[in-house]
């Protein structure tokens, strides 16, 4: 028998409380009297019976001296558990970041290792043009730095597209006079997959390449050491919505375990 | 009826005690202090505003809490890099003199999981200071303790606002002890493997707007020199 049900007034009590303690406006005043006085002893209980489930008075009746509050009380706490543990089922199972990937376009390379083209459109990629002294800014309202500091650095922010022209990246490239000499440094970051870190020789090869090594990479890349080579290719096309040109980006990536000397000096050969 | 009805209050308010279990569980977050607080070596400060707004340019999908910056920089829309965002900064040293410019792009990280108290983002930086040289930091980071300590907080807040001092040891490695993997490219650090932290503190928040006061802060350890000595020694011939 629940615990509503096993309430047993006294006659004291069951004036004392008719005289203005009635706390359910749905049911009968004999019930919710009894409910009322149990309410000062337990709370919840008492609550579940009368506010909770909204019975009628009939209903109330049957229910204490049925012993529903028991059932009622024992389904609401295995709810409460089930929406704990089905909170953190769904916290562990479902991912909170599912990153939207395009396939690898990635080909055996002739002297081993691996290759993978990205390629950016100019001008409609470049999302940042910041130099100092420029006579026109992108985007529109960027302010340089005016600071000495940074009068000879240049950096330029782009998005990266792979072989099928799609985006799938954000890259970086810095250009910096460091006693009388260039630094060329391309960071290229592909989500859910990984960072390069790429610093170019300053001296372009031919055919307008510039070679660089890979310095660093991240994540898919982070036990690869290789090479990029960089290239501008101008459009031939002539369309009337065709690009200026594009940055041809050439990445070879190599297993550490060969010494990236042997595979630059191969592939300049 | 009436006990589906109790079963799904029940289910609902699992959900949400969970919910504040999970917040306030006092065995996750709460990272010790940066391993470079107490570090003996001679480590490379800079600072940056952490104020999108403040920055050189800042782009993201558009749709997120931070506006781009300048308003019609192009944003980053595309499946692949809707979840990134990329920024250009001033960096600046100890004394607040212009340092260099750093590139930061960083997006959210499959490895993410909040019931053990990370929520990550996978970022780079590229820091170029003029007279120095170059180098590129890789970390995740992560954002727990400022999500419990200061946007939680402000969604609460009547006024949608935080206002108080926060700071933290946003770096959660991929280096040694948590920290920054950090590869020199050019000059100075030409060559170098260094680790590093980057710290936030933060003075208000608003949940229109996000930082509203706050700043970044790069600490990278240069390699000891009796580190390098010690890797001449080993690459000695053995005289016997």
């Amino acid at each position: 028998m629940s615990i509503c049900g096993s309430i047993s007034l006294k006659t004291a009590q069951a004036r004392r409380v008719r005289r203005g303690r009635d706390i359910s406006g749905n049911t009968a005043p004999s019930v919710a009297v009894r409910c009322a006085v149990r309410h000062k002893i337990d709370r919840i209980r008492c609550w579940i019976c009368c506010n909770l489930t909204k019975l009628t008075a009939t209903a109330l009746e049957r229910h204490i001296t049925t012993g529903g509050g028991d059932v009622l009380l024992k389904t609401f706490i295995f709810g409460i558990l089930l929406g704990i543990v089905a909170a953190a089922g769904v916290l562990f199972a479902v991912p909170v970041v599912d990153q939207y990937r395009e396939v690898s376009l990635v080909s055996v390379a002739p002297n081993g290792g691996s290759r993978e083209a990205f390629h950016i459109n100019v001008p409609g990629d470049r999302i940042m043009t910041g130099a100092a002294g420029q006579n026109s800014s992108l985007p529109i309202g960027l302010e340089w730095p005016k600071d000495e500091v940074l009068s000879t650095v240049s950096i330029e922010i782009f998005k990266v597209r792979n072989a099928q022209n799609t985006v799938i990246g954000v890259a970086s490239r810095a250009l910096a006079k460091e006693n009388d000499a260039d630094i060329i440094d391309w960071i290229i970051h592909l989500p859910a997959r990984g960072s390069l870190f790429v610093g170019m020789e300053p001296q372009s090869l031919e055919g307008g390449r510039r070679i660089g090594k890979l310095r660093a990479g991240s994540q898919e890349f982070d036990d690869l050491t290789g090479f990029i080579t960089e290239r501008w290719v101008p459009d031939t096309s002539g369309g009337d919505d065709a690009p200026l040109g594009r940055i041809e980006l050439l990445a070879t990536y190599v297993s550490n375990s060969v010494p990236f000397e042997d595979q630059e000096a191969e592939s300049l050969e | 009826m009436k006990y589906i009805v109790v079963l799904l209050l029940g289910l609902l308010t699992g959900v949400a005690l969970f919910a504040v279990g999970l917040t306030y569980n006092p065995f996750v977050g709460k990272r010790a202090l940066s391993p470079l607080a107490v570090t003996d070596s001679q480590t490379v400060m800079l600072s940056y505003s952490a104020v999108a707004a403040d920055a050189i340019m800042y782009t993201n999908d558009g749709e997120s809490r931070i506006d781009p910056l300048p308003e019609k920089v192009q944003q980053l829309w595309e499946a692949p890099i809707r979840q990134s965002s990329a920024m250009v900064t001033v960096l600046r040293d100890g004394r607040s003199h212009v340092a260099g410019v750093g590139v930061k792009v960083s997006s959210a990280a499959e490895s993410t999981h909040l019931l053990k108290g990370k929520a990550l983002l996978d970022s780079i930086w590229y820091v170029y200071l003029p007279g120095q040289g170059s180098f590129f930091v890789e970390q995740s980071e992560n954002y727990w303790d400022y999500l419990r300590d200061i946007v939680i907080p402000a969604y609460r807040h009547s006024g949608d606002t935080w206002k108080g001092t926060w700071m933290g040891n946003i770096t959660d490695g991929p280096g040694t002890l948590g920290m920054a993997r950090v590869v020199g490219g050019s000059g100075e650090f030409a060559g170098m493997e260094m680790l590093g932290v980057e710290t936030l503190s933060v003075g208000a928040w608003r949940v229109e707007d996000g930082p509203l006061a706050a700043e970044g802060q790069l600490i990278i350890e240069l390699p000891s020199v009796s580190a390098d000595v010690d890797a001449e020694m080993d690459s000695l011939p053995d005289d016997n």
